[in-house]
């Protein structure tokens, strides 16, 4: 009870500064999150086009994914130095596999029969990508986006370490004072709350997109 | 039309599946290629909008040859229509129709009175339009793939089984709303089935092809009097006896001609007499000059039992009859299909002239298997 006081009293006195970490926090996760579609739903394609070479592709993200986060961002801290930037990179490292993942599985199983309807009726390649197999695939890749969105936002607090700041520097804060629980809280709940608004909200999403 | 000169293909695991065709085909004209699976019918029919590349020989449309016209253009030109459907999910059915003509790069209100416009001609209402595939039945699925097809009005359309997934009754129907529509709109169509009874109602020639060649074409009654081989016997199936006795055309040659009929203007009672006299349960009412005017039975009698009235005032007039010369193979069809004991035939002026019964059936099928005089080619 003392410690959910001492919580409140936290969130009366440093809104506006937890805010403002909550936001950075988003922020870094989104980015990585959508630099990484940038790169990855083409590759995902293209994969998906080429299977062969999708076997070198998948053998690269899941070494990314192996890698501990604490030991993938101090790796790129020494290239890229401290800050939100290496963080972002590492988010968008992180994020690759996810979505190149759902995008080859979602282009590959687009029923045959769409994709002949398409070619009979005289569809260019790209034209049948645009018109028929993206927007079918569309809701199996918003799903790669929302787990790639889920997992950046828990690795996210651990940029905090590099100087990235987020919602990741309050938990630091509340790990190194003696009895610092009600701190420590006051940075875990809102990232928390933010994994979860992000999975639903994506999920709702990507359940419109599903072709009925 | 279209001209199939010495096709092959070769399948890269070096599989022969087409073998030296040769074909013509004439405008207008509806042919359907059938046989066994695995004899090439369906990798025939992809070559012709080049959705497989021939290996050998040329095709041929107007003319002109299919390998010098571009792959896109040439296969926006061709109507397509595949057994799955292949309906777009996330489009409407309006989006669906007319996606054809999008590509074509048609004004998009121009493309929604095409939509408007194809749906009229099956009879299936506006709203539709704007409704998504899995909102319809399969039938209705069907229709609008075979609208899809036809939206650009190309000349040619090719058809993969279509109405193969559907039930029998929705085959049915489609069928000959297809047949129907085929004719009035003129189309030249190459339709792909593994069902015989398809290809005989349908098509104006048969293809039947086995191992990649052709073993034969002709009309349906060509085919079903004279085939070619034993293959194709086999293939129409034994118990295609009655439709194939080459002697037997039209319902006229088999009807008896004295049906058991009454006038719509005597009574009720004199009805009941006329049926005990000739021991049947249900008469056909026709007026003086001998028309067809629809037919009591003694359950309608009998219902109406405490009424004084003439016949004309409880026959049932919505009833199903043929015309003379209609083909005895789809009479027959019907006939067992629907369940009718017995259907009246009349002739151009709707006058009864005879009754095609169950046992008028049982009757050609004793001649064709125990014979009379007359060679049996089945």
């Amino acid at each position: 009870m003392e410690t959910l006081v001492e919580l409140w009293n936290y969130y009366a006195q440093n809104y506006a500064y937890v805010w403002e970490e909550f936001y950075r926090h988003f922020l870094m996760s989104a980015y990585g999150v959508l630099f990484a579609a940038i790169v990855a739903i083409p590759v995902g394609i293209f994969i998906a086009r080429n299977a062969h070479l999708s076997k070198w592709v998948f053998s690269f993200t899941n070494v990314i994914q192996t890698i501990p986060a604490l030991a993938m961002l101090a790796v790129l801290m020494l290239v890229l130095g401290l800050g939100p930037n290496t963080v972002v990179a590492a988010l968008f490292l992180y994020s690759l596999l996810p979505i190149v993942r759902n995008t080859y599985t979602g282009i590959r199983n687009v029923d045959q029969a769409f994709i002949e309807s398409g070619r009979g009726m005289g569809m260019t390649k790209l034209q049948l990508l645009r018109m028929v197999e993206f927007p079918l695939a569309l809701s199996v890749i918003m799903a790669g986006l929302r787990t790639a969105l889920v997992i950046s936002i828990s690795i996210a607090t651990i940029g905090a370490f590099i100087g990235g700041g987020g919602l990741g520097t309050i938990i630091i804060r509340g790990t190194n004072v003696s009895d610092g629980t009600a701190i420590i809280l006051a940075g875990a709940i809102p990232t928390a709350l933010m994994a979860v608004v992000a999975d639903l909200g994506l999920g709702w999403i990507e359940k419109r997109l599903m072709p009925r | 039309m279209l001209r199939l000169e010495h096709v092959s293909k070769i399948f890269e695991d070096g599989t022969k599946a087409v073998d030296d065709i040769n074909l013509e085909i004439g405008s207008g004209e509806f042919v359907v290629f059938i046989g066994p699976s695995g004899c090439g019918k369906t990798t025939t029919m992809k070559m012709i909008n080049r959705l497989i590349e021939t290996t050998e020989g040329n095709i041929f449309i107007e003319q002109e040859n299919i390998k010098d016209k571009d792959v896109v253009e040439l296969r926006r030109s061709i109507g397509y229509v595949i057994q799955q459907i292949g309906l777009f999910p996330h489009m409407t059915i309006a989006e669906n129709i007319s996606l054809v003509p999008k590509l074509l790069h048609w004004p998009e209100d121009k493309r929604r009175a095409r939509a408007e416009e194809l749906l009229q001609l099956v009879n299936m209402d506006q709203a539709y339009l704007d409704k998504y595939p899995n909102e319809l039945s399969g039938g209705q699925q069907q229709r609008i793939g075979v609208l899809r097809a036809l939206a650009a009005d190309p000349p040619l359309i090719l058809m993969d089984e279509p109405f193969g997934a559907l039930d029998p009754i929705t085959r049915d129907s489609l069928q000959e709303e297809f047949k129907k529509l085929q004719q009035s709109l003129g189309k030249t169509i190459v339709f792909v089935t593994h069902d015989m009874n398809e290809a005989i109602k349908l098509a104006d020639r048969i293809v039947i092809m086995r191992q990649g060649k052709i073993v034969q074409v002709g009309a349906p009654e060509e085919i079903l009097s004279q085939p070619a081989n034993a293959f194709v016997e086999e293939f129409i199936g034994k118990h295609r006896l009655i439709e194939s006795r080459p002697t037997l055309q039209t319902v006229q040659q088999i009807m008896n001609e004295n049906p058991i009929s009454i006038n719509e203007e005597q009574t009720i009672s004199e009805a009941i007499r006329h049926m005990k006299d000739h021991k049947v349960d249900s008469l056909l009412v026709i007026d003086e000059k001998h028309v067809l005017q629809g037919m009591i039975d003694i359950e309608m009698i009998e219902q109406n039992r405490k009424k004084q009235g003439n016949v004309k005032d409880i026959m049932e007039t919505s009833i199903y009859k043929v015309e003379q010369h209609a083909l005895l193979r789809d009479t027959v069809h019907k006939i067992l299909r629907n369940g009718f004991r017995y259907v009246p035939v009349v002739d151009k002026e709707n006058k009864l002239i005879g009754i095609v019964t169950r046992a008028s059936l049982a009757n050609i099928v004793y001649d064709s298997i125990w014979g009379n005089n007359e060679s049996i080619s089945v």
